[in-house]
């Protein structure tokens, strides 16, 4: 998936991968994180 | 005791601990998610009505029987899946490591911690629970006058129609009481939030009263330490605390002092690091941790329950008691050499958290991972989080833990799965947040220690900072427990 230009909404889990580490991810891949969230599933 | 004059360090050791698990189906209309979602669909209510269990599928149900210590973790692996469809013959709903109460006696111990005379019951089942409770070992004649008369079912019909009361129900939808609020502009005192409150209280208590019970000396406790999610407090003072001292005076703790810790889901495992720092400075003798059940995450996952017609199975509150004393040349050793701290400035990968929390401290003992006979991470029992797509978390934590020691070539690649199984375990811990992460773990580590059956454990717990919206930080402390050598 092409990412550049994009943007992006991120949610990421708290024992998963979180949102700011996706974010970094998404950032050097071009797009633009427009809101970051982790989320605690259980 | 207090021995503020001496400076010289003791070791501290885990004495007892004990797990209380109230069963109260009947509240789960109220749990947050719930009762969000029963207020947008009223329809709901219904469908989750047919979906309760009664106190004996409870009793009966495998991670139920783990976390009040009738079976072993590891028991569960020969339990066949869906646990829920497979019930222990014959459970008891006493265990070594505590109980698990119906909520007709639980809300008796409600109505004792309930000083301000916010609860109105019924008479006729305040005189149901008041024989109930007559025969149960942990309480005692002057509970049971606490218990009162009560008021009619017209009286509470009547109350209800007040604006800010909360009905309680028993089996389901049964009406035997409300709850009214507190202050009448405070929305810190509001029955939803005196509900959690005093469940809290009313669990916590359970719990500590079972661990004295096993210890036999309240009067000998110093300090308590809260390690629960509640937020007890007023306008002037949210989140102002101390449940530590409202939970420790009806167990006779007189001699007492106390505090909260408050860090998310981590809390308990913070409050052992401090109570063990406590005894080994020597400033106390014998200092309890104690957490209340989260009322708030009854039936969080509900949706997923009733997806997959099951029974709503976030139907209990879980509150632990972990004492912490002096070495006795036998009870588990807390290492304070081997704490382990998620730092501010680590970030919030989980590769960061695990390696604060794991192998840095073992680096510094100069143990391999391997070395670690079980890790106790989030102990959430898988069957309550994947019908609602959150997946297995205990054999998340456990396989990033086992990537760590393939990294550093301590094991193979396609040894993962093996190494989960070894130094792994099942989750059995209902989903109450800070009861789930990796303390229910401690009674079980603690019996095989004292048996000679296990050298150490590695407790390690996270906590979710970011959901208060103040920091996107996670955090996280660990610890390791070791059999006792001797003096």
């Amino acid at each position: 998936m092409q990412l550049k230009g994009k943007k992006a909404i991120i949610i990421g889990e708290r024992d998963g991968v979180q949102g700011p580490a996706i974010e970094a991810c998404v950032r050097s891949a071009g797009a633009e994180p427009v809101m970051v969230q982790t989320q605690c599933f259980v | 005791m207090v021995n503020c004059s001496s400076n010289q360090n003791v070791k501290p050791v885990l004495k007892g601990v004990s797990y209380f698990l109230a069963h109260v189906p009947s509240m789960i209309r109220h749990g947050s998610k719930p009762s969000r979602e029963i207020g947008k669909d009223p329809s709901l209510l219904k469908l989750l009505l047919d979906h309760l269990w009664i106190f004996k599928d409870a009793v009966a149900y495998p991670p139920n029987q783990v976390f009040i210590g009738n079976l072993d973790p590891d028991d569960l692996l020969h339990v066949p899946s869906p646990w829920y469809k497979n019930p222990i013959p014959n459970s008891s709903r006493w265990g070594p490591f505590g109980e698990i109460m119906p909520e007709e006696e639980f809300y008796g111990m409600i109505r004792i911690c309930d000083e301000f005379q916010l609860l109105l019951m019924e008479e006729g089942f305040l005189q149901e629970i008041a024989l109930k409770l007559e025969k149960h070992p942990l309480f005692t004649a002057e509970d049971i006058r606490k218990l009162d008369k009560g008021v009619s079912l017209e009286q509470i019909e009547k109350q209800l129609g007040e604006e800010g009361t909360m009905p309680i129900y028993v089996q389901g939808d049964r009406l035997v009481g409300c709850l009214q609020r507190g202050h009448e502009e405070d929305f810190n005192l509001v029955p939803e939030i005196l509900i959690e409150n005093l469940s809290t209280r009313a669990s916590g208590v359970l719990a500590l009263r079972h661990l004295l019970a096993k210890m036999g000396r309240a009067q000998e406790i110093d300090y308590l330490l809260g390690s629960g999610e509640e937020a007890v407090g007023d306008r002037y003072n949210r989140g102002g605390g101390n449940m530590a001292k409202a939970i420790g005076e009806l167990c006779g703790c007189s001699r007492a002092g106390g505090s909260d810790v408050k860090a998310f889901c981590c809390a308990p495992v913070h409050a052992i690091v401090m109570a063990a720092s406590l005894v080994a400075s020597n400033i106390f003798n014998n200092v309890v941790v104690v957490a209340g059940g989260s009322f708030a995450k009854l039936g969080m996952k509900f949706q997923g329950h009733l997806r997959h017609d099951m029974p709503i199975l976030e139907d209990v509150l879980a509150a632990i008691a972990i004492q912490v004393g002096q070495d006795d040349g036998k009870s588990p050793v807390i290492r304070l050499d081997s704490i382990g701290k998620h730092e501010i400035g680590s970030g919030s990968a989980q590769q960061a958290i695990l390696d604060n929390l794991v192998v840095q401290p073992l680096d510094r003992l100069g143990l391999k991972l391997t070395q670690i006979d079980k890790y106790a991470t989030e102990m959430h029992n898988p069957e309550l989080t994947e019908p609602q797509g959150s997946g297995n978390v205990p054999r998340t934590n456990y396989r990033t833990i086992g990537s760590f020691a393939v990294m550093r070539n301590e094991i193979q690649r396609e040894e993962l799965d093996r190494f989960v199984e070894v130094h792994g375990m099942l989750g059995f811990s209902p989903t109450q947040g800070h009861i789930a992460s990796a303390v229910p773990v401690l009674g079980h580590s603690a019996r095989k220690m004292m048996a000679g059956e296990m050298e150490n454990t590695m407790f390690l717990a996270k906590g979710s900072l970011f959901l208060g919206r103040m920091s996107q930080l996670s955090d996280g402390i660990s610890f390791l427990l070791e059999r006792n050598k001797g003096k």
